[in-house]
């Protein structure tokens, strides 16, 4: 390729997103106003497991405002099944696992909808929703997915032959040989808790049908237009270019809105069969009871190590609490299942895994997607044998580390699509000293020392993560120049709050020796581009990314290739800057990329210039062959109140490998925003139900989500190892940063209270557990 | 009662964002809902319907109030400032800048409630430190940024008015 007079990717670029943004003047799918408009509320079962015994819509009727009242049956009218197809139809699962559009008899879970109402205001609508008389006769709940074993256990749903929806081993070796000989076992039981997603903005959908083009315009707040389009399409029976789905300005996912939820079909069914357009907007109380959550796993877990600490072996069992129903698959369990050897050399690995099913919301991933606790459990498995065997936390890792010399280090692991997981590249021993080097762990023996003798508790904890980031099978990209000079760039790919068009413009900027606010991009509009996969994966710059390169390098060449013809000289000897393809050394002789894309949209009955095709344009549906590890290690102080068990976090310090940063301002903030999420993770987030499966944390007051007050000033460094999987050399940012967060405070408070003997074995942190740990330790000695 | 008011429906009169405006709400009708259902001011944002989140955050005649908890009726002869009242369509304000240059906003959706709290501490405290700052910020969520941007925004903020002070 020519070289690029711009340099835009490494640059620490301000968003293009912003300035709307800080006007006021996004749009969201909550500002969105048309005329005629109807507003739907959702009639949601107050239990957790019942048979719907009658529904009267009477009063519901007869309130003003309200159009109409739809239950399980009226809904069916408008669509092909009533059942939703399964997200990840990859897997060997069993038959009618999936939520219904709107349940037909039997609710699952408190929160699943059971009715529509359309009403002419979305204070109406709740005043339908309010007065609709459904007769529930209450069935016996698993609310504890370790019940879901249990032979004697009340079935979750009654057309299950099992509460196990699926059982599966994750490993390699010989573990039995490996634990028989091994100087020294330890044996964990570990709870883990992740609660839910809660983006600022919650779900909702508009949907309007347009009888006359006999086409459905849908705007949600979604992480997958395009799977939203083909399943409205499949579902509602109507041609997929019908259907077109644009997210609009989407006020954070973080996982929620990975996925095609029952309430989109919903809406999108009654807006066609009423011919109108209808509107939901999710209120907070819904996405706490309806949304996806990613909640418990249970691990009884054992590690075999020689007497230095080497690992000779992991292995145990694991219950994941799936929910009520399986809309998309297994891929959260199976994340966390073969994310536990994680950084580390583990020569013997075998887990047995329960995906069990409870009467409560569904899961899928969450920020993270099961690698936070896989990486928990062996982090505190380390933490736990080094305490044991007397050797510093630091020391074991270091001896355990897949080390720079070993990569790409292939593990004896695949991911869900076959591949073999292979660590591809970066420097996590280096990593580790870095860090350790910036928060003085050497100094802190000394720290702790002098806290102590003014009666504080203070410890030091440590934690490395690794994730595969970038999962294919592709990203969609489209670049154009038009005859006017704008270059659009659309994509697939799905603008969520990260910063995604930032990056893609930048990308596309540097290609094509543009400036950046030449540019567009279209991100998540199905009717911008035909195929996308979506927002997930810490996949987007990557995926996309390597898509907009592609595709702007097509440009670029076909562009010189028309300027060599017009100014008679070689494509080699021609470079694209601000707008005009000139000769390089000199820029008098130049043609206006205008001028070419001009051309190349065809002048009817001319000639399009030579070999290049017509349309100043290309598209690219770059494939990764394998995914791109990005690496972290997270050291932190805290200190903990004996009296109170509360946790303050003093320092935290990380440094994440992502590798080659596209934009280190955009990077930063996903960092940030991914290790506070793994502080709510390790210290408040807790989605609490009771022995009934009734959700009882269901507001921000009883549902704490960090707040600024909680958070230290975050120390956040880099390291820059390119990943050969992609042409960018970029790995995945957003998720990487959670990951670590829980095991590094974990192991923190473990050394805080050491005196006690405590040992962390639950997140979230819960304060009066600390408390119960120090007292029983107290009554010990 | 005022013309145009029955038991439940108010004329209610505000001047938002330094323009009078005249609208008849339900007495159950939220501020925010009439900002931005009625008033067509779509950037006060709605997080959680329940006080904690903040994002609805305006300023009642100066003062900051959360959108969602406050009955439009109740602000009936106030000076409502919303976002889009900060700048208009004129060069983005001090703190709105800030905002930009320091990536103190991610998807942007929390963004107008935290920068009405932030005017509203600027304006008392103009030398706010980052104590002040983080406690400011405590009354609002932000799932994205972690805070630590928004904080140092509020920061590069200060500075600006100091310099042009």
């Amino acid at each position: 390729m020519n070289d690029t007079p711009t340099r835009q990717v490494g640059e620490r670029i301000r968003r293009i997103e912003d300035p709307a943004l800080l006007r006021g003047a996004g749009r969201f799918v909550g500002d969105i106003e048309l005329p005629g408009m109807l507003h739907a509320a959702f009639v949601r079962s107050p239990y957790a497991h019942a048979l719907v015994t009658h529904i009267d819509v009477t009063d519901a009727l007869a309130t003003p405002g309200v159009v109409a009242v739809m239950a399980a049956r009226d809904i069916a009218r408008g669509l092909t099944t009533l059942r939703m197809p399964l997200g990840f139809p990859t897997t060997t699962l069993p038959p009618n696992i999936t939520p219904f559009v709107l349940t037909p008899e039997e609710v699952c879970f408190a929160g699943e909808a059971v009715a529509l109402v359309l009403a002419t205001s979305r204070y109406t609508a709740e005043d339908g929703a309010g007065v609709v008389a459904v007769d529930y006769e209450p069935l016996p709940v698993l609310a504890d997915c370790r019940d879901a074993l249990k032979a004697d256990a009340p079935k979750v749903r009654r057309e299950s032959s099992d509460n196990v929806l699926c059982t599966f081993n994750v490993g390699y070796g010989d573990c039995a040989g490996a634990f028989a000989g091994a100087a020294h076992v330890f044996g964990e039981q570990l709870h883990q808790h992740r609660g839910g997603a809660h983006p600022m903005e919650g779900r909702g959908i508009v949907a309007n049908y347009d009888k006359f083009a006999g086409s459905l315009s849908v705007w949600s707040s979604t992480q997958m237009s395009h799977e939203l389009q083909f399943t409205v399409a499949a579902m509602l029976g109507i041609a997929e270019q019908s259907v077109r789905v644009v997210a609009p300005d989407v006020g954070g996912g973080f996982g929620a809105k990975f996925l095609v939820y029952p309430e989109e079909i919903a809406i999108a069914a009654a807006a066609r069969l009423h011919a109108c357009p209808v509107k939901w907007i999710e209120d907070r109380a819904e996405h706490f009871v309806s949304a996806i959550q990613e909640r418990d796993q249970h691990w009884d877990v054992e590690i075999a190590v020689d007497g230095d600490g080497l690992i000779l072996g992991v292995r145990g069992r694991m219950i994941h609490d799936q929910g009520a129903y399986t809309p998309q698959g297994i891929n959260c369990p199976y994340n966390a299942a073969t994310a536990v050897t994680g950084s580390y050399v583990v020569p013997n690995y075998n887990l047995d895994v329960f995906v069990a099913q409870t009467n409560k919301v569904f899961t899928i991933p969450v920020r993270g997607a099961g690698y936070p606790e896989g990486t928990f459990v062996m982090e505190r498995l380390l933490d736990r044998a080094a305490h044991e065997l007397g050797i510093d936390r630091a020391l074991i890792r270091e001896r355990n580390l897949v080390t720079a010399a070993k990569m790409p280090y292939v593990k004896p692991l695949k991911n869900r699509a076959g591949h073999a997981i292979t660590l591809d590249s970066g420097d996590y021993p280096a990593c580790q000293a870095k860090v350790l080097d910036v928060i003085d762990y050497a100094g802190f023996a000394e720290r702790k020392k002098a806290a102590r003798a003014q009666g504080r508790h203070i410890g030091i904890g440590m934690a490395h993560g690794v994730k595969g980031t970038g999962r294919g099978p592709f990203e969609s990209a489209s670049v154009k120049v038009s005859p006017s000079g704008r270059i659009t760039v659309s994509t697939g790919a799905m603008a969520m709050g990260q910063g995604i068009s930032t990056a893609l413009a930048q990308i596309a900027a540097e290609a094509l020796g543009a400036t950046m606010d030449s540019i567009d991009v279209i991100a998540g509009d199905t009717a911008a581009i035909s195929m996308g996969i979506g927002g997930f994966a810490s996949r987007q710059t990557l995926t996309a990314g390597s898509s907009v390169l592609l595709a702007a390098r097509k440009v670029n060449d076909k562009a010189r290739k028309v300027a060599s013809q017009m100014l008679e000289v070689s494509a080699d000897d021609l470079v694209l800057r601000d707008g005009n393809v000139e000769v390089r050394g000199v820029p008098e002789m130049s043609v206006p990329l205008t001028r070419i894309a001009r051309l190349l949209r065809g002048i009817p009955g001319y000639d399009l210039p030579r070999g290049v095709g017509a349309g100043l344009e290309a598209t690219a549906h770059w494939e990764p062959d394998a995914m791109a590890y990005a690496n972290a290690f997270h050291a932190c102080e805290v200190e903990v109140d004996v009296e109170t068990g509360g946790v303050t976090l003093l320092r935290y310090v990380a440094i994440q490998d992502s590798g080659r940063l596209v934009n280190p301002l955009i990077v930063e903030g996903q960092v940030h925003g991914g290790i506070v999420h793994g502080i709510g993770n390790a210290l408040f987030e807790y989605m609490r139900y009771d022995e009934n499966a009734q959700p009882i944390s269901t507001t921000f007051a009883d549902y704490l989500l960090p707040t600024s007050t909680e958070i230290p000033h975050l120390e956040v460094l880099f390291m820059e190892s390119p990943s050969a999987t992609n042409p960018l050399g970029v790995k995945g940012v957003g998720e990487v940063g959670t990951i670590p967060v829980t095991s590094a405070i974990a192991s923190a408070v473990d050394d805080a209270l050491s005196e006690y003997g405590v040992r962390i074995r639950a997140v979230p942190i819960d304060p009066v557990r600390v408390v119960e740990m120090i007292d029983a330790a107290q009554v010990g000695t | 009662m005022t013309p145009g008011t029955t038991s439940n429906q108010h004329a209610i009169e505000l001047v938002v964002n330094d323009k009078p405006r005249a609208v008849t709400v339900e007495s159950r009708t939220t501020l925010a809902d009439c900002l931005r259902s009625q008033l067509g001011l779509t950037g006060t944002h709605l997080g959680c319907e329940h006080g904690v989140c903040g994002a609805c955050t305006v300023l009642v005649d100066g003062r900051t109030a959360r959108g969602c908890l406050m009955l439009a009726a109740q602000a009936d002869g106030c000076r409502i400032t919303t976002v889009e009242g900060l700048s208009g369509d004129g060069e983005l304000a001090p703190l709105q800048q800030a905002f930009w240059n320091c990536h103190g906003l991610q998807c942007g959706y929390c963004t107008p409630g935290i920068l009405m709290t932030l005017t509203e501490l600027l304006a008392d405290d103009p030398r706010a430190d980052e104590n002040a700052i983080r406690l400011a910020l405590s009354g609002h969520l932000c799932r994205c940024t972690g805070y630590q941007n928004i904080v140092a925004a509020a920061l590069a903020a200060v500075e600006c008015l100091r310099g042009n002070a």
